[in-house]
């Protein structure tokens, strides 16, 4: 009878060893099918756009392309700037900065929103479903996404609406007084 | 009723297959002799309509695709070329365009049909959750095929529909917008998700062809439902599917081709959007982004809500919920011909899907009668959860159903001449 549980327990063994074996290479085969839909390191390799400020007088916006998204860089007046100081960061739904030049958790003010007060440099993408907000519409001044109504402030912070988060501030830097590069 | 077989080969080739691939027996048992409740009206033909749909969708498609290009820069170049170019080019797509509005409408009055006869009740569950995934299946179909255009509501419907996924971001940081970077295969939709859309959307078609054909198998175990909900008890309740069902699917098979090819030669754009004659821009969002019609009630739904993740969820549950229905309903009657009560709140669910359509349909602050219509989605949306998971539950408990016929045969043929009194 020993013989008969000696047998068993190794024929369970090689059970389990040969699914766990199988298990281990159904996984290492479905591991590039799955990886080969991300972002190539080609795709991933881009790309820093040069965005050249002085046609854009007090007051404008121009939207440029950015890694397949649009970049909103808003030549913001003293009001709208102002306006922007003026809120308490107790008051917005999201109160982080969203800044990939500032830490995490660096808080919403409007300073952390930009490098340069009058220069506010975003991804123009509505951080609720992903479409392009418009400029100067709003009850805030700042951006109005019309597909689902998100509005944002004139530092693009998100006031009212779906979207959870502000717009995200691109990673940036002024390489003279008129020209930045992005990315 | 799938008992025994009543096929006999008459010839020695037909014994011959018949004894090595017995199809002509299925053929023979699933469509000529097949026995079918005497009682099925119109509503009962869309089961062929759809079949039908299918493979219009498909022929079409296949030949569409000889001529489509799924690249981002050549896409509604060729589209064009397909509407201006190709001999008969415009005949193929806009069969293939108003196809799928055609397809949805039979799926929606098949669907409809199914929840007032109570079709999906025991023993018909699986075919229910089947017609479920078939119909989930049809959307994320329609969703590929409405990209490939590669115009503007191609692009932000893209965009929107894949963005839904970065909702996950408030559960797990990051995650979500990990997945929406896999579906996109770049920082936004672009080249390499037209690419993938096109492949999945030539491969979907095929897939739901197979769950039709489980569909189709589920349905032939216990049979039909018919309009009395009641159960077949005899075989004079029942009529062979050929001829009584053939000729009348084919009947009205051509009502709906008549209306179909209507719409494909006198108002082809009629389910269009007039912004998807624009190529795709990815710097410009369209004023409004509107789904295809067959969508807007989701679309509402989603957009009711003021919080992204719960929209997520509200859009997710309301088509999840339709797997549930099966216990949901709690009556023992299947038909609302026999249910007062829920025959009523039965059409007022059938409005209520009207109405979250044209809100769907709507900007978001627009409003009607004074009312914005963002609450009016609210209320709609908090009906459409409330007719199936409180009031199909309540409602199967407290109705007092009408007095069920005794068969199909008596209801259809008379009650019985002398029927003494009891």
């Amino acid at each position: 009878m020993t013989a008969t549980t000696v047998d068993v327990t190794r024929r369970d063994f090689l059970y389990v060893a040969t699914g766990a074996m199988g298990g281990v290479g159904v996984v290492a085969v479905a591991w590039p099918f799955i990886d080969q839909m991300n972002p190539s390191a080609a795709v991933l390799a881009l790309s820093s756009t040069e965005v050249d400020l002085s046609p854009v007088a007090v007051g404008q916006q121009v939207v440029v392309k950015w890694r397949g998204h649009p970049l909103f860089v808003r030549h913001r007046n003293a009001k709208e700037i102002a306006d922007a100081k003026a809120v308490a960061v107790s008051d917005l739904p999201d109160p982080l900065a969203r800044n990939a030049n500032l830490p995490d958790s660096a808080p919403a003010t409007d300073a952390n929103r930009e490098i340069k007060a009058e220069w506010l440099i975003l991804v123009g993408v509505c951080t609720h479903l992903g479409c392009t907000p418009t400029g100067f519409e709003g009850d805030y001044g700042g951006w109005l996404c019309h597909c689902h109504g998100s509005q944002y402030d004139t530092a693009g912070r998100i006031r009212k609406g779906p979207a959870p988060q502000n717009l995200a501030v691109p990673p940036y830097s002024f390489l003279s007084d008129t020209r930045i590069k992005v990315g | 009723m799938s008992g025994q077989s009543t096929y006999t080969p008459k010839t020695g080739l037909e014994k011959w297959i018949d004894q090595r691939l017995p199809l002509p027996r299925l053929m023979h048992d699933t469509m000529t002799t097949f026995p079918t409740p005497r009682n099925l009206n119109i509503w009962y033909t869309f089961g062929g309509i759809l079949t039908f749909c299918l493979g219009v969708q498909i022929v079409t498609g296949i030949v569409l695709a000889m001529h489509y290009v799924p690249n981002a820069d050549l896409a509604f170049d060729s589209v064009e070329s397909i509407m201006r170019d190709v001999n008969y080019g415009w005949l193929v797509r806009y069969i293939h365009s108003t196809g799928a509005s055609m397809f949805f409408l039979a799926v929606y009055i098949h669907m409809f049909r199914g929840l007032y006869y109570g079709s999906y009740k025991a023993p018909r569950e699986l075919i229910w959750i089947i017609g479920v995934l078939i119909y989930v299946l049809m959307m994320a179909t329609a969703f590929f095929g409405y990209v490939l255009p590669w115009g503007q509501m191609s692009f932000w419907g893209a965009t929107v529909i894949t963005s839904l996924f970065s909702s996950i971001d408030q559960v797990i940081p990051h995650l979500g917008t990990a997945i929406t970077t896999w579906l996109w295969g770049d920082f936004a939709v672009g080249d390499a998700t037209l690419n993938r859309f096109f492949s999945l959307h030539y491969l979907l078609p095929f897939i739901i062809a197979g769950v039709v054909g489980l569909h189709i198998w589920a349905l032939h175990v216990p049979g039909n439902n018919n309009p009395l909900g009641i159960d077949v008890k005899s075989p004079q309740d029942t009529v062979p599917f050929h001829p009584y069902y053939t000729v009348k699917d084919a009947f009205y098979l051509c009502c709906f081709v008549v209306l179909f090819a209507v719409f494909v030669f006198y108002a082809p754009d009629f389910f269009g959007n007039p912004d998807n004659s624009i190529k795709a821009n990815p710097l410009v969002t369209p004023p409004d982004i509107v789904p295809e019609w067959y969508l807007l009630p989701f679309y509402a739904m989603l957009r009711s809500i003021p919080q992204k993740l719960l929209g997520v969820l509200v859009l997710v549950g309301s088509l999840v919920t339709l797997v549930f229905i099966p216990w949901l309903d709690t009556s023992r009657v299947r038909s609302c011909r026999f249910r007062p009560l829920m025959k009523q709140f039965f059409w007022a669910f059938a409005v209520d899907c009207v109405i979250l359509g044209y809100c769907g349909s709507q900007s978001v602050d627009a409003t009607a009668f004074g009312v914005p219509l963002v609450w009016v989605a609210r209320l709609g949306t908090l009906y459409y959860f409330g007719y199936f998971w409180v009031l199909m539950p309540i409602i199967g408990l407290i109705e007092t159903p009408k007095k069920l016929p005794a068969s199909i045969a008596q209801s259809v043929l008379g009650e019985p001449a002398a029927a003494p009194a009891e």
